[in-house]
């Protein structure tokens, strides 16, 4: 999986790369996926194969580590319509690939997952279960617990109704479907469902705290990160903005949107759910990794996770209950006053609301997020987490928006701006602990990459210039770094090769929302263009190129 | 200036202006079905590619009130949504000078109505074939391709550019922005 483990952690205990080495790393091979669209997937390594999707068009490859220059095992090609690319809200991007017992399994942006054996490449089984014509993608990288497959949809800027999806490893028959909006019984909400906090607590809630029928096109999707307790055994999972953007036009609650679903894996069953962001204002889906941890709070042992949210703060949640026992901001935030910890309510900032007609200004984060979906790493050693992310505010305008199916369902013009100190990205490390940052780096463009954390106490990111970086995991000093062809926002992975060796493996091409000026070669003139993004990236046509590279390095 | 003269202006400049507000008091109210045949390749084998001309699209450019109400329907039909106002996002830009299926009305009618592979809706039984005209000509003027005495000037929303009638053409500019 991605995430590494079912915690998520993205930490590898491999210690051959460390602090005083790293300098020496040099690059082991390199492959074309041949697609010039953002590559945001993790590289798959089992035994001594490793797996790549691409972006759209969603191509596998299988290459064979342990012959020189790692050559292509196998490829497969799954053909998604073509009209797909024009209902993905932001680039056409693919997270990745998930391995169990012996099968590959991957999504397709229009709507498939599939199943292939990991040691030919022949399709097992391929399961339709989104629709193009309603404005349904599939973007995230599935995740495999107990023989079952989930997934989930995107598309919610074009007011599709968000849901996660079971389907059995075997033959990909859907076990359950859970709905993020809508009555309990399709949320699967039922007698174990025991929310920690009075607000989530009712009868239908996904109907009642919306306007009439607006629950159906309301979004809550799931293209995210899902983690796994298999103590506890519970999934883990967010879910996305409400639909439309322009709040006016869905007074209430809007559940179960911007929240986080506990639910039983075998069933879908409900256990728990919070709501980082009740009747949401500025696009804050609530899809982020959650890390899991085991650690002291205040002197007790606690089952935690742990959530660098979208809307600027870091959670620390009881994973057992939903209760919140800590949220800082990781950075700039000023469209909420803080959370309150009884209640559990995210506080407004009352001069931040938006509303059709009414531009207000110099909102922080943007719709894009302190952070968006770009997984951060977490290392037991220092005790930190570290934390890709960006650093933009945003002016905004609710503007009048109709339905049409299959169509964008925004409402909202919006122009993102750099954040306080122009940097319009950092790479946080967060002490968990603490409550406050270790240290933070600067970068000029937003860290749309993944992390990932060693026992070498090296940290691994990228930037959209193209540069992949080896930090220190103690004080965030640079030790070293190289040169891609494009920039990076995939997620980078280590691995011990079949020569026992530590390798570093990341994708790089620009894209995603942050870097569809690039991948969709969109004009910078017009300050609203790929939903307001490309006013605050003007200057990244000048800064790198699109492109499709894997690089993999090791020391010499 | 001799009054006579000052006179003849005046009436050129209120005839012009006739122009430029011409309108059907009563617009065709059929679906977007018109059939001409609009090539999307500049090859034609051996010969000579006769450019499409369709008498529709002369009476909607360069009209001030198509070309507003094309304003307006952009938005309506949430073509801003995958367009945003000219600059693109999930759809490509309009307000540059790269065209993948050909820029003259008959090309960008042709567009709307049947729709594109890689992801442009057809809009064939969504929207009247005027109105249809109405938001190509409306399309051009996104790049500079509409008299700035008819396209649209002021925004009533947020500014995202500058108004159309400001827009210079995005082919003549030089370079990519
Ligand atoms: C669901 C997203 C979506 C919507 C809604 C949409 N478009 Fe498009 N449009 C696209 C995509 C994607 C393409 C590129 C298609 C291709 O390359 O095959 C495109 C292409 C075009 C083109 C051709 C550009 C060229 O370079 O040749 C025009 C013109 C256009 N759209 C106008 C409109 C208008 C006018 C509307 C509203 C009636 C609209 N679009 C609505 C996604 C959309």
């Amino acid at each position: 999986m991605p995430a590494k483990n079912y915690a998520s952690t993205r930490y590898s205990e491999l210690a051959e790369i460390n602090e005083g080495n790293v300098k020496n790393l040099q690059v082991a091979f390199t492959f074309s996926t041949g697609v010039n669209k953002g590559q945001e997937a993790a590289p798959l390594v089992v035994g001594t194969t490793m797996y790549i999707v691409t972006p759209f068009p969603n191509i596998v490859y299988a290459l064979d580590l342990s012959k020189p220059g790692a050559p292509m095992k196998w490829k497969y090609e799954p053909n998604p319509e073509p009209a797909a690319q024009g209902v993905a809200c932001c680039d056409v991007v693919n997270r990745g690939a998930a391995f169990a017992d012996g099968r590959l399994f991957f999504n397709t942006l229009d709507g498939h997952t599939i199943a292939l054996d990991a040691n030919s490449g022949q399709p097992i089984w391929n399961a339709h279960i989104g629709n193009i014509n309603i404005g349904e993608t599939i973007t995230m990288a599935p995740l495999v617990v107990k023989g079952k497959v989930l997934v989930g949809n995107s598309g919610g800027e074009m007011g599709v109704r968000g849901w996660v999806k079971a389907l059995d490893a075997g033959d990909g028959h859907v076990v359950w479907t859970a709905y993020n909006t809508g009555p309990d019984k399709d949320v699967l909400i039922g007698p174990d469902f025991k929310p920690h906090y009075d607000m989530d607590k009712g009868k239908d809630l996904g109907v009642t705290t919306w306007p009439p029928e607006a629950w159906k096109i309301g979004g809550g999707n799931m293209w995210g990160w899902i983690s796994y307790d298999p103590d506890l055994n519970l999934i883990f999972h967010g879910t996305g903005n409400p639909g439309p953007w322009n709040p006016d036009l869905r007074p209430g609650d809007n559940k179960w949107t911007s929240g986080i679903f506990a639910r039983d894996p075998d069933t879908g069953a409900a256990k728990w759910f919070y709501q980082w962001s009740p009747h949401d204002l500025h696009d804050y889906d609530g899809i982020n990794e959650q890390v899991l941890l085991d650690l002291n709070w205040q002197g007790k042992p606690r089952k935690v996770l742990v959530r660098p949210e979208r809307n600027g703060y870091l959670y620390l949640l009881d994973r057992t209950t939903g209760e919140v026992l800590s949220a800082k901001p990781y950075g700039p935030v000023n469209s909420s006053k803080g959370v309150d910890l009884k209640t559990g309510r995210l506080i407004e900032n009352p001069d931040k609301l938006t509303g059709t007609g009414k531009v207000v200004r110099d909102i922080c984060p943007t719709a894009s997020g302190l952070k968006d979906w770009q997984p951060s790493a977490f290392s037991p050693k220092t005790g930190l987490l570290y934390i890709p992310h960006n650093n933009l505010c945003m002016d905004e305008e609710g503007v009048e928006v109709n339905y049409i199916a299959g169509t964008p369902y925004v409402g909202m013009n919006v122009r993102m701006i750099p954040g306080p100190g122009g940097n319009r990205g950092a790479f946080t490390a967060w002490d968990i602990a603490g409550e406050k940052p270790a240290w933070s780096l600067k970068e000029n463009f937003p860290v749309w990459s993944g992390a990932v954390a060693t026992a070498g106490d090296v940290v691994f990111y990228g930037t959209m210039e193209g540069w992949f970086k080896a930090v220190s995991a103690k004080t965030g000093e640079l030790l070293w770094q190289f040169k891609t062809s494009s920039g990076i926002i995939g997620q980078p992975i280590t691995y011990r090769g079949p020569d026992g060796h530590q390798y570093v493996a990341v994708l790089s091409g620009v894209g995603g929302w942050a870097g569809a000026i690039v991948s969709g070669d969109l004009d910078p003139r017009d300050a609203t263009a790929a939903l307001g993004f490309v006013n605050a990236m003007k200057d990244l046509k000048n800064a790198t190129t699109a492109g499709g590279t894997l690089y993999v390095f090791r020391l010499p | 200036m001799k009054p006579a003269v000052a006179m003849l202006l005046l009436a050129g400049l209120a005839l012009a202006a006739c122009q430029r507000e011409e309108r059907d008091t009563r617009p065709q109210s059929a679906l977007g079905s018109g059939e001409q045949p609009t090539p999307v390749t500049a090859l034609e084998p051996g010969g000579q590619r006769p450019s499409p001309t369709d008498n529709k699209a002369a009476s909607f450019e360069a009209n001030a009130f198509h070309l507003s109400e094309g304003k307006r329907l952009f938005g309506w039909f949430n073509c801003s949504g995958c367009h945003a106002n000219g600059g693109g996002g999930m759809g490509p830009a309009l307000m540059d000078e790269k065209w993948i299926y050909g820029s003259s009305m008959e090309s960008i009618h042709a567009t709307i109505r049947d729709g594109r592979p890689n992801g442009m809706p057809s809009f064939r039984d969504k929207i009247p074939d005027d109105q249809i005209w109405e938001l190509a000509a409306f399309v051009r003027s996104l790049s500079g391709n509409a008299p700035s005495s008819a396209a649209p000037s002021r925004n009533d929303d947020m500014m995202a550019h500058p108004s159309e009638n400001r827009m210079p053409d995005a082919a003549t500019l030089g370079k990519s922005p």
